[in-house]
């Protein structure tokens, strides 16, 4: 048994650690070493915690056999999940932080001597208001996320839940909660505790249901963001170190890709909470309606346009993933490489279902990281490449948003795409992408439409070099 | 008059948040993945609750309400620690540099 000095110590290390592992994410080198960090950090967080027990009775053996039970199951799908599932594996994740905080918050309100907070009834005041706003944080985390992996996997629609009166009716259920937690720290009663946790977890639900599927990366990074402030919450009440420093970290940075995604799509972040986004398809499109002229192309003449290139711009969205032809894509590279044509990918902030997605799809497929350039470091060399090729990503090439005030994603950084000698964009039809707008790409005089299956069309492509 | 503790820990809490600002600014776009699913394994480190609830049961009756709500965070918190540092770990070693040798 260490003294709780000593501890306290040994878990501003493993704060400290934590910080340096999210610190080597500043760059693909430094990145593996930064892993390593956090992962010390967490072995010393939990080898003090049983030492500070002092508890090596037979409640810790089935400690050890639970962590080694959550260990290989956390396992087993880290090896496993395809990388296209990413999204959906970090939303199941955040609700299983936000569960864990939930269940802590229920044993220590159930048995509050065990984390000298008090007896039962008589909870510290200051204890009971941290419990309770980490037990609803972590609930809203759990539930939200719960829904946020429906939607991701298809299990769930996509497209937003709306119905009449929801905000209001969500604004009264977030007071309710904040009267909840005033009434029960000064009745200290159970029954409140878990009405407290029942309407957070509704709320949760009720939060991320409007929220359409093409806003996911907001939503994904918002529920990283509340899982951090619900281990906060627990930091406090348990008065431990690393939770504070880890939750404050896991939030800002949660916040901070909220932010990040919001303005990759020039939304504020209010709108896209209040959700409804891309409920509205018909409108725009139906002004569009009369036919202009496309021209298209097969895989034969995007050949021939590529092999006279001496350089070429890769534009992946999430529809490459979609039709997983990423592998495909880089054995077409490898081969205009061989013919001297300079290659480059640029990605924008909002391509794929989450913060960075395709960046991590690209690596997947051997891509170079020092090939993938994000949208500030690339977008001034659009004019002077002479090939775009345009692979399952839509809106954010649009030059509408550059151009029409009237547009709904007027304002969004776009890719200059059409600055490009000629472009050539896969597409299975001229359908409108997310935001249910026509792209003007499609008309302009330089464009080659190329109507297939990303996949399919990339290899033929290939075949022609 | 002596200082709450509380106002330490807050300070803490206050400081990282502004040490998270700036580190996360720091992070390269391209790891936004990798960072998503590392902050989930270091915010799973709420562990240290679940342990110190699973072990809160008396030596005669190791199952108590709360220490069975403790195991379940245990096991939630673990699948979380493995399955994040790992899949970052297997993110992380796809991230290569250009070959100088052409295959």
């Amino acid at each position: 048994m260490i003294s709780a000095n000593l501890s306290a110590i040994f878990y501003l290390v493993s704060g400290v650690l934590f910080i340096l592992a999210l610190r080597g994410l500043s760059s693909p080198e430094t990145s593996r070493q930064g892993n390593f960090f956090g992962i010390i950090g967490m072995i010393i967080a939990v080898t003090v915690t049983f030492l500070s027990t002092g508890n090596f009775s037979s409640g810790f053996v089935y400690v050890l056999i639970f962590i080694l039970v959550g260990g290989s199951i956390g396992a087993f799908i880290a090896y496993r999940i395809p990388m296209t599932a990413m999204p959906e594996l970090v939303a199941g994740f955040h609700s299983l932080v936000g569960l864990a905080a939930v269940f802590v918050a229920i044993s220590a309100f159930l048995n509050p001597e065990a984390f000298n907070l008090g007896n039962p009834g008589n909870i510290k005041l200051g204890s009971l208001i941290e419990m309770s706003i980490g037990a609803a944080v972590g609930a809203i985390t759990f539930s939200g996320s719960v829904i946020a992996f429906l939607k991701l996997q298809g299990l769930m629609s996509g497209s937003p839940i709306t119905f009449k009166g929801q905000h209001p009716l969500n604004a009264i259920i977030l007071i309710s909660i904040i009267v909840l937690i005033y009434l029960l720290c000064s009745t200290q009663s159970s029954n409140l505790f878990w009405i407290l946790l029942a309407v957070s977890f509704l709320i949760g639900f009720l939060l991320i249901i409007p929220i359409g599927g093409a806003d996911m990366p907001v939503v994904i990074s918002m529920l990283n963001s509340y899982s951090g402030w619900a281990a906060a919450g627990i930091g406090f009440t348990l008065e431990n170190t690393a939770l504070i420093i880890t939750g404050a970290l896991v939030g800002s940075s949660g916040a901070i890709l909220s932010y990040i995604m919001c303005k990759g799509m020039n939304r504020s972040f209010f709108n896209v909470i209040l959700g409804g986004f891309g409920a509205t398809d018909e409108k725009s499109s139906a002004s569009s309606k009369e036919q202009r002229p496309v021209k298209s192309g097969n895989a034969d003449d995007a050949a021939f346009l590529m092999k006279n290139a001496s350089s070429v711009i890769i534009v992946p969205g999430y529809g490459m993933a979609v039709a997983q032809a990423q592998h495909a894509l880089r054995e077409m590279v490898d081969t205009l490489k061989k013919n001297d044509i300079k290659v480059s990918y640029a990605i924008h902030p909002v391509a794929g279902r989450m913060p960075g997605h395709m960046n991590v799809l690209l690596a997947e497929a051997n891509v170079p990281y020092d090939e993938v350039f994000e949208l500030e470091e690339i977008n001034n060399d659009f004019a002077n490449a002479d090939v775009a090729f345009v692979i399952g990503a839509n809106d954010v090439t649009n030059p509408v948003a550059k151009t029409d005030p009237q547009s709904p994603i007027y304002g969004m950084p776009v890719l200059d795409v059409e600055k490009c000698k000629s472009v050539l964009f896969v597409k299975r039809s001229l359908s409108p992408g997310y935001a249910g707008i026509d792209n003007d790409l499609f008309y302009k005089e330089n464009t080659l439409m190329l109507f297939a299956d990303a996949k399919k069309m990339t290899e033929d492509i290939t075949k022609n070099l | 008059m002596e200082i709450d503790p509380l106002i330490f820990r807050l300070s803490i809490f206050i400081l990282s948040i502004f040490v998270g600002y700036y580190v996360v600014w720091s992070v390269t776009p391209s790891l936004h993945t990798p960072l998503m699913s590392v902050t989930n394994a270091i915010s799973s480190v709420i562990i240290v609750g679940a342990i110190i609830a699973g072990l809160s049961g008396n030596p005669d009756s190791v199952f108590s309400t709360s220490s069975i709500f403790g195991f379940l965070a245990i096991a939630l918190a673990a699948i979380n620690i493995f399955g994040g540092f790992l899949v970052t770990q297997r993110m992380l070693a796809m991230y290569k540099k250009k070959k100088k040798d052409k295959k």
